[in-house]
């Protein structure tokens, strides 16, 4: 028992490191005085480790602690894409208006971004349904402080307000369908209730009652529409550097727990006959088009608003329902090749909606505003972020040679090789449409003149080496692609499953 | 034929990023080094261009044969050895030219050096211009050149950007509406193209020399070959709904970039909002993209269905001549009507495609390159007008004849050879494609013969209205054209002339591709007539 606990604990290094480190932010900004950036460090260290340590994981695939979290290739990825946006975001940070101007409060912000790491790690690894229940809560009890941050600012405060309400709705709908799902197979971890339904006794109709109700759970995190009404508002008011990390950790965290889930759960393991790479569902439970009429109502939702947007945060905000309605297809086809692409969507999504969100804030900072007004001739004004935001846009919108033209191309081959014909259409009508909300930001960069004081913008040197150390792979995986999709592929292997 | 070590299609495709690069680096003061280095960039190209003519083997086919190909650069560009679920992700670095696209690299290269002539007097962020213009010259010629599907899908939307801050930034007065416009519409296009490649990757495979496994490719040639379908695979077989579905989709992709009606309304906006030299580019090359697009890709890939829609295009090709026509009739603005002229052109070469038979091709291929420099020159003449006088309202003129002799006698050339008189290039290629067509489509060969009535009749209409009749008092001080404006448009009426009485120059080049395109289109045909 020790020694399968020693055991568990050793593979647990990076979480246990988020913990310490999380001790560590507090007791330091205590020692340092309140107004010092020492938390932040702390926190950038610590996640850095424990994503250097979840690297070191890749390759190996066991449960620990008795089935409650597992570490896999899958977890790993995860892993390493919040970790990675966490570290953006704390560099972010450092450079923002808003954070600094509240300096008191970095001990908060630096520990609370560690608490959102550390309940973001254990949602990708988790395989039991009290395990994904907590990890949600940590991540979202932490996320409601931290979009609050700036309490100052009344939109702040409405935005945490209203994140809390609909996360406490939708956590609650998602405890009640956990509960009707262990009362249909008398188990809360994930392998099990996936031997319980292979019987084939469950009800159909519980079994259904409880899934839409666990996917109002997944669907508040990944902010699929019907469960996105807090996204918009909570962009808006979040910290700019908050909302970002929101857009891209919070919702890969979703994804991973909601395609384990659904994965591990539902998936007939013994189905005959299928090609390499194809899944079949349990009792012809067929959940997957229930996640086809969320993915079309989500993106063309997303981005039918996005078109009237003229808030650049509420813009990307619309944006990003957009792009989580475009990942939902992958999960659709029950394939590996699904599961490959959305996993490319997402290491392409962390570059360029990251960078979005960047030159966003760095634009804020210089302004004070979001409106798109305040793009106006921004192209004169300061080249080289404004075609970095070009090219950010372009890979939103999915145009070759960047990145997210893969992410889009990974996608549809996914569905097309299902025979998902209708949804790669409208997928691909929906890109269209989004193309017309971005080129109006760009349009007001480089189509209109400024409307009044028209200096130059000039942004320090380590603000223009975020924007290119984020650019240059949004360009370079668009024309060589090869490590994303290697890395895609390895990861889509999830413990005990084949 | 290679140059350092690489090959000269890689040279012709990518000199223009080269000038790109060297345009973004030199300082914004120094205006006409901003103005030199495109112009000795695409004076490159032409003479690349030239070469690659000169080393031309007219006897070799192509279209569906890797041996037929010329000047062939293969490369793998992205190699994936993947898992076993998801196969081989193979893309090549795939280049050629053969009898199709040979004329179409030559009026690339012919047209955007010319473009750089036109756009000597842009002054408004020039360094930003010109970076665009030499990108969307690149995007052009990969176009032309690829035959890796994938490879021809990437240069197909590295235009779309350029072309948008072209339109948008140095255009007219509605420029915004107009470069929103045509983004939305050739992406709308470009989705539903991107479609079917992902359809046609899944379904072919072929052997991989190296290692004896089967792989999915995005080879342009292994697509032409029906052995290569997979069967059971989405657009295996013959004339199925899928592949019918498939067809339709590249159609729609490659008919709002012709522009077929009606898909045309992007166009007259293009066209009116776009500067001069941004105008000749769009109606000399970028119209040919989806025409080429429906030759190169679309007949060979799916002759079944090329051959099961035939008539519809038939059908489409009559309404884009008259109608165009008639809409050029009933402008004032003459850019418009140069705009609408093209839609009716455009539609003889889609006439001539319809035939199926080699006179009808080779009529549209070569009509392709002749609307290609007659039109550019059509757009440059318009561009000299209002240069001058600040207004393209057509009867805002008279008498120009008086006042601009040499203007006139170029303007001659141009008006003549457009409505199709015998002695210019653009009689023969009209005639080829009607005389092709009338072998297969009677009655709509007939009605499309109205077409060139109209032209004429709107040709000549404009050309008494502008330049004979009266002279208006208001012009009396304009200056003839310019030295600069003559370097761009005598050239251009050089070839037309020459290609019109002696019109084997261009022919010669397509004679055999177009052949072969023909029997491959044909045999697809007949293979999905039988059960």
């Amino acid at each position: 028992m020790i020694e399968q606990i020693l055991h568990s604990l050793s593979l647990f290094l990076p979480e246990t490191t988020l913990t310490v480190f999380f001790c560590a932010a507090i007791i330091v900004g205590l020692v340092a005085g309140r107004t010092s950036r020492a938390s932040l460090y702390v926190a950038l260290i610590g996640i850095a480790l424990a994503t250097w340590f979840a690297i070191q994981q890749a390759g190996s695939s066991e449960g620990i602690f008795t089935g409650m979290v597992v570490v896999d290739p899958f977890a790993t990825f995860f892993k390493l894409l919040i970790g990675m946006s966490a570290i953006v975001i704390l560099l972010f940070s450092l450079y923002s208006a808003e954070v600094q101007s509240t300096a008191h409060r970095h001990i908060e912000y630096g520990s609370l971004l560690l608490a959102m790491t550390l309940g973001m790690f254990l949602m990708a690894g988790s395989t039991n349904l009290l395990m994904m229940v907590l990890a949600i809560e940590l991540t979202s009890l932490s996320s409601y402080v931290l979009a609050g941050y700036t309490r100052e600012a009344t939109d702040s405060s409405e935005a945490s307000l209203k994140y809390i309400i609909y996360g406490a709705v939708s956590t609650g709908l998602m405890l009640y369908g956990v509960s009707i799902l262990f009362g249909l197979t008398g188990a809360t971890d994930f392998y099990n209730i996936n031997r319980a339904l292979a019987t084939g006794s469950v009800n159909a109709t519980a079994l259904l009652v409880a899934t839409i109700m666990i996917v109002a759970g997944f669907g508040y995190k990944i902010s699929a529409v019907p469960f996105h009404f807090w996204t918009p508002d909570v962009y808006e008011g979040a910290p700019v550097t908050i909302t970002a990390f929101l857009s891209v950790a919070s919702k890969a965290a979703g994804f991973a727990l909601m395609m384990r889930f659904f994965k591990t759960c539902f998936i007939d393991a013994n189905a005959l006959g299928l090609p390499a790479g194809m899944w079949a569902s349990l009792q012809g439970f067929e959940w997957n088009k229930l996640l086809a009429i969320l993915s079309v109502l989500t993106m063309t939702l997303g981005n039918l608003v996005a078109v009237w947007q003229n808030n650049l945060k509420r813009l990307l905000a619309y944006s990003s329902i957009a792009h989580a309605g475009y990942m939902l297809m992958g999960v659709v086809v029950l394939s590996d090749k699904g599961l490959a692409a959305v996993l490319i969507y997402f290491i392409v999504y962390l570059f360029m909606n990251l960078g979005a969100f960047y030159v966003v804030m760095l634009v804020a900072n210089k302004t004070g505003s979001e409106d798109i007004d305040t793009y106006k001739g921004l192209g004169y004004r300061s080249p080289l972020i404004s075609v970095a935001m070009v090219v950010f846009f372009i890979s939103l919108a999915g145009i070759p040679p960047t990145a997210g033209f893969i992410g889009k191309l990974f996608l549809f081959a996914a569905l097309l090789d299902a025979k998902w014909i209708w949804l790669a259409v409208v997928g691909a009508l929906n890109s269209v449409i989004s193309l017309y909300y971005y080129v109006r930001v760009v349009r007001n960069m480089f189509l209109r003149d400024p409307e009044r004081n028209a200096e130059p913008v000039v942004f320090s040197a380590p603000q223009v080496v975020i924007v290119l150390a984020l650019l240059i792979p949004t360009i370079l995986f668009g024309l060589f692609y090869s490590p994303i999709v290697e890395l895609a592929n390895a990861s889509v292997v999830m413990f005990g499953m084949k | 034929m290679e140059f350092l070590g690489i090959g000269i299609l890689t040279w012709i495709t990518f000199l223009p990023i080269v000038g790109m690069i060297a345009v973004l680096i030199v300082p914004k003061e120094n205006q006409s080094g901003l103005k030199w280095i495109p112009l000795v960039i695409t004076g490159i190209q032409v003479v690349l261009a030239g070469m690659i003519y000169a080393g031309f083997n007219k006897s070799m086919a192509g279209i569906n044969t890797l041996e037929g190909m010329q000047f062939v650069e293969k490369a793998r560009w992205i190699d994936i050895q993947g898992v076993p679920w998801f196969g081989r992700i193979v893309v090549e670095y795939f280049l050629g030219v053969d009898g199709l696209s040979i004329s179409m690299v030559l009026l690339t290269a012919l047209i955007s050096f010319i473009a750089v002539i036109a756009s000597w007097n842009i002054d408004k962020a020039l360094k930003g211009y010109m970076a665009m213009l030499l990108l969307l010259d690149t995007g052009m010629m990969g176009v032309f050149v690829a035959l890796d599907f994938f490879l021809f899908y990437v240069f197909w939307e590295v235009m779309l950007l350029p072309m948008y801050f072209l339109i948008g930034i140095w255009g007219g007065p509605r420029r915004e509406y107009a470069a929103i416009k045509f983004f939305l519409y050739t992406l709308l296009g470009s989705v539903l193209m991107l479609l079917a490649m992902i359809a046609l990757y899944f379904s072919v495979t072929v052997v991989d020399p190296a290692t004896g496994e089967k792989i999915y490719t995005f080879n342009m040639l292994a697509m032409m070959d029906p052995a290569n379908y997979e069967p059971g695979s989405l657009l295996a077989g013959v004339g199925t709904y899928w592949r019918y579905l498939a067809y339709v989709a590249l159609f729609i992709g490659f008919a709002i970039k012709v522009p077929i009606f009606p898909f045309h309304t992007w166009l007259p906006d293009a066209h009116v909002e776009a500067p001069t030299a941004i105008s000749v580019i769009l109606a000399g090359i970028l119209l040919k993209m989806g025409t080429y697009g429906l030759l190169r890709i679309s007949f060979p890939m799916f002759p079944d269905a090329a051959n099961y829609f035939v008539v519809p295009l038939a059908v489409l090709a009559l309404i884009n001549i008259v109608y165009g026509a008639l809409c050029a009739m009933a402008q004032k603005d003459f850019k418009k009507l140069i705009a609408y002229s093209s839609i009716s052109h455009m539609g003889v070469v889609l006439l001539g495609m319809s035939a199926m038979n080699t006179q009808g091709m080779v009529g549209a291929v070569f009509q392709m390159f002749n609307h290609g420099t007659i039109t550019a020159m059509l757009f440059l003449i318009v561009g000299v007008i209002y240069d001058r006088a600040h207004t393209r309202d057509l009867d805002a003129f008279g008498g120009l004849a008086l006042t601009m002799p040499k203007y006139t006698g170029v303007m001659t050339v141009a008006f003549f050879a457009a409505l199709g008189l015998p002695g210019l290039s653009g009689f023969i290629s009209e005639a080829f494609s009607f005389l092709g067509a009338f072998q297969t489509h009677r009655m709509i060969t007939i009605l499309s013969t109205l077409g060139i009535v109209l032209t004429a009749a709107y040709m000549l209409w404009t050309l008494q209205r502008v330049f004979l009749g009266q002279p208006n008092e208001k012009w009396a001080g304009l200056p003839d054209i310019n030295g600069r404006e003559l370097f761009a448009l005598v050239p251009l009426a050089v070839i037309v002339i020459a290609l019109g009485v002696y019109p084997s120059l261009m022919i010669d080049l397509m004679t055999s591709s177009l052949n072969h395109l023909v029997e491959v289109v044909k045999a697809g045909g007949t293979m999905a007539m039988v059960p």
